[in-house]
């Protein structure tokens, strides 16, 4: 392809006295000084947080309000800040799923040390972590931004499962008398 | 009560007439770092400063709300912080000259307002007298001598700190300064020539050049922005570099000298160098107004002794009132006011619109186009004059 040379035009004597753009831009400047305002007051108006947003990271509940972890222990070790600590645990044996897996027994997600880079949602395999809209975070001491479990399923909620992994395993092991002693 | 003052010695007078002026002044100054703040939000787009209110204020239902909105709390915060917060010294600076910087700065800004009339009433002869400290014959002359002494207190405080950013914003401040007095000066030489016509009684007074433009008339009455346009534009872009606002903010420059001349400085000492820009700002638009503008005549072609007129405001003869000079005095110091602050508002608009020029184009503009412009405009409107008057 060949090269075109484009002309630079000289400037005109109204151009090299600058005036005329001056003008032009003091026109520009008015037009916002009347325009509309553009700044968002927050603790008033809160932005609109975008769906794949990535916020604090929280457990979630599946929609029969059982918990979805089964600490696994994969975003613990996948974590590059090391901000995840999980000490693994029984479910107790008179729950509805006991026996079936296991559960965290604590859970804790230091804020302080999170980079809210999505790798542990990226890893679970029980898609049990998400990090998802809550993006302002404060606390008075260093203890207070440790999320335990309690906090990170109270952030979490419940999201739509589709897989229903529980009522399959709990299915799966009262049909097999070995599986369920 | 009016008795009483006009009978006080004149030393006490002037004293307390200065004092006034002052008290008019540094609110002024005060206030236009906070309108500053809350202009350059609007041509932005933003809301700027909002939240700031006090308790008795938020009690009143919807005149604390809109103040709050307006910003004018703020006003009171950032002095309180500028006031009480820690004033630090450096240790490698000539702490004489370091201190009395701010002194230096701020004592011309406030001497300039002594010899610049803010308004006029009549008395029962019908003869205008001028509202000023001073309504001396040097003028103008004197606003230009004074003002320029500004300078010393940024080569002080620029040479004391002692530290190169400081250093090189003084070095571009001084300069700056001496390019632009000479346009500064040259611009406004044909408005005296105008005026001052031969035979009569010369005078570089400002009083008498608002006077000239009050004139009955189509050519009595036409404000000298539209007889001397240039004169205007040369006055103005001088007047913008004389009081380093944008685009000539060479002295302070903040992209490329941290802060320039008051790069170390803090707190209150900072403020003041501000409170004198403003005040030099303030003034420097209240000349522009009374040269170009017309002073306090309400529009082109109206002297504001017709406004009088209409409004009944005239003295009647053998008898004065004071409540007719006085409101006289309010209304033509409200119309010289409101048009100084729309001027303020213009160094506001440019600063955000114009970005500063390079060091280099400072100097190519101030020696190589204003100042030849300058003077051809004096050569013309000498020979206009020449033929015009005889």
């Amino acid at each position: 392809m060949s090269v075109i040379q484009v002309q630079r035009k000289p400037l005109t004597f109204a151009e090299r006295t600058y005036l005329p753009q001056v003008f032009g831009g003091l026109m520009i400047t008015l037009r916002h000084f009347f325009g509309r305002r553009v700044t968002l007051e927050y603790p008033e108006q809160r932005p609109e947080i975008a769906p794949g947003y990535r916020g604090v990271p929280t457990l979630v509940k599946d929609p029969n309000g059982r918990e979805k972890c089964v600490s696994c222990q994969l975003c613990e070790f996948v974590c590059p800040p090391k901000a995840i600590r999980i000490t693994p645990g029984e479910i107790s044996g008179d729950g509805p799923s006991a026996h079936v897996e296991k559960a965290p027994r604590e859970f804790e997600i230091n804020m302080l040390r999170c980079i809210y880079c999505g790798l542990c949602q990226e890893v679970c395999p029980e898609e049990a972590i998400f990090l998802q809209n809550v993006y302002s975070v404060s606390g008075y001491s260093r203890d207070e931004l440790v999320n335990d479990k309690e906090k990170l399923y109270q952030l979490g909620g419940t999201l739509p499962d589709r897989h229903f992994k529980w009522d399959k395993k709990q299915a799966a092991a009262s049909a097999s008398p070995i599986a369920h002693p | 009560m009016i008795d009483f003052l006009t009978n006080l010695p004149p030393v006490v007078l002037g004293l307390l007439k200065g004092l006034a002026v002052i008290c008019v002044i540094f609110p002024i100054a005060g206030a236009c770092s906070m309108a500053e703040r809350k202009v350059s939000a609007w041509l932005q787009g933003r809301y700027g400063p909002n939240r700031v209110i006090v308790p008795w204020f938020a009690w009143m239902p919807f005149v604390g709300r809109g103040l709050q909105r307006l910003g004018v709390f703020n006003l009171l915060a950032d002095g309180g912080k500028l006031l009480f917060k820690q004033d630090p010294l450096p240790g490698h600076v000539n702490k004489f000259y370091f201190m009395i910087a701010p002194a230096v700065a701020i004592i011309p800004a406030f001497t300039t307002v002594v010899v610049v009339p803010f308004g006029a009433y009549f008395d029962q002869a019908g003869q205008v007298v001028p509202l000023m400290l001073a309504n001396v014959d040097v003028g103008l002359l004197a606003v230009f001598a004074i003002a320029s002494l500004g300078i010393y207190s940024m080569i002080l405080a620029g040479w004391a700190s002692n530290s190169k950013y400081s250093f090189l914003g003084s070095v571009r401040a001084s300069a700056q300064l001496v390019s632009y007095e000479l346009s500064l000066t040259l611009s406004v030489l044909p408005v005296f020539l105008w005026v001052n016509a031969p035979g009569t009684v010369g005078s570089l007074s400002l009083a008498r050049v608002v006077e000239f433009q009050s004139q009955p008339g189509f050519w009595g009455g036409t404000w000298f922005i539209f007889l001397m346009p240039v004169s205007a534009f040369v006055f103005l872009v001088a007047l913008f570099a004389e009081t380093n606002r944008l685009p000539f903010d060479m002295i302070e420059s903040e992209a490329d000298l941290v802060g320039g001349f008051h790069t170390e400085y803090g707190s209150f000492k900072w403020s003041l160098f501000f409170v004198a820009e403003y005040a030099h700002m303030t003034v420097g638009s209240g000349v522009f107004v009374l040269l170009f503008f017309g002073g306090w005549n309400p529009l082109p072609w109206l002297p504001i002794g017709t406004l009088f007129g209409w409004l009944g405001l005239v003295q009647s003869a053998g008898h004065v009132s004071y409540a007719i000079a006085i409101a006289q005095g309010v209304l033509s110091i409200a119309i010289f006011l409101a048009k100084v602050l729309f001027m303020i508002f213009f160094f506001m608009w440019v600063r955000w619109t114009v970005p500063r020029f390079r060091y280099d184009q400072v100097m190519r503009i101030g020696w190589r186009r204003l100042l030849p412009l300058a003077l051809v405009n004096v050569v013309v409107y000498a020979l206009l004059i020449a033929v015009i008057q005889k």
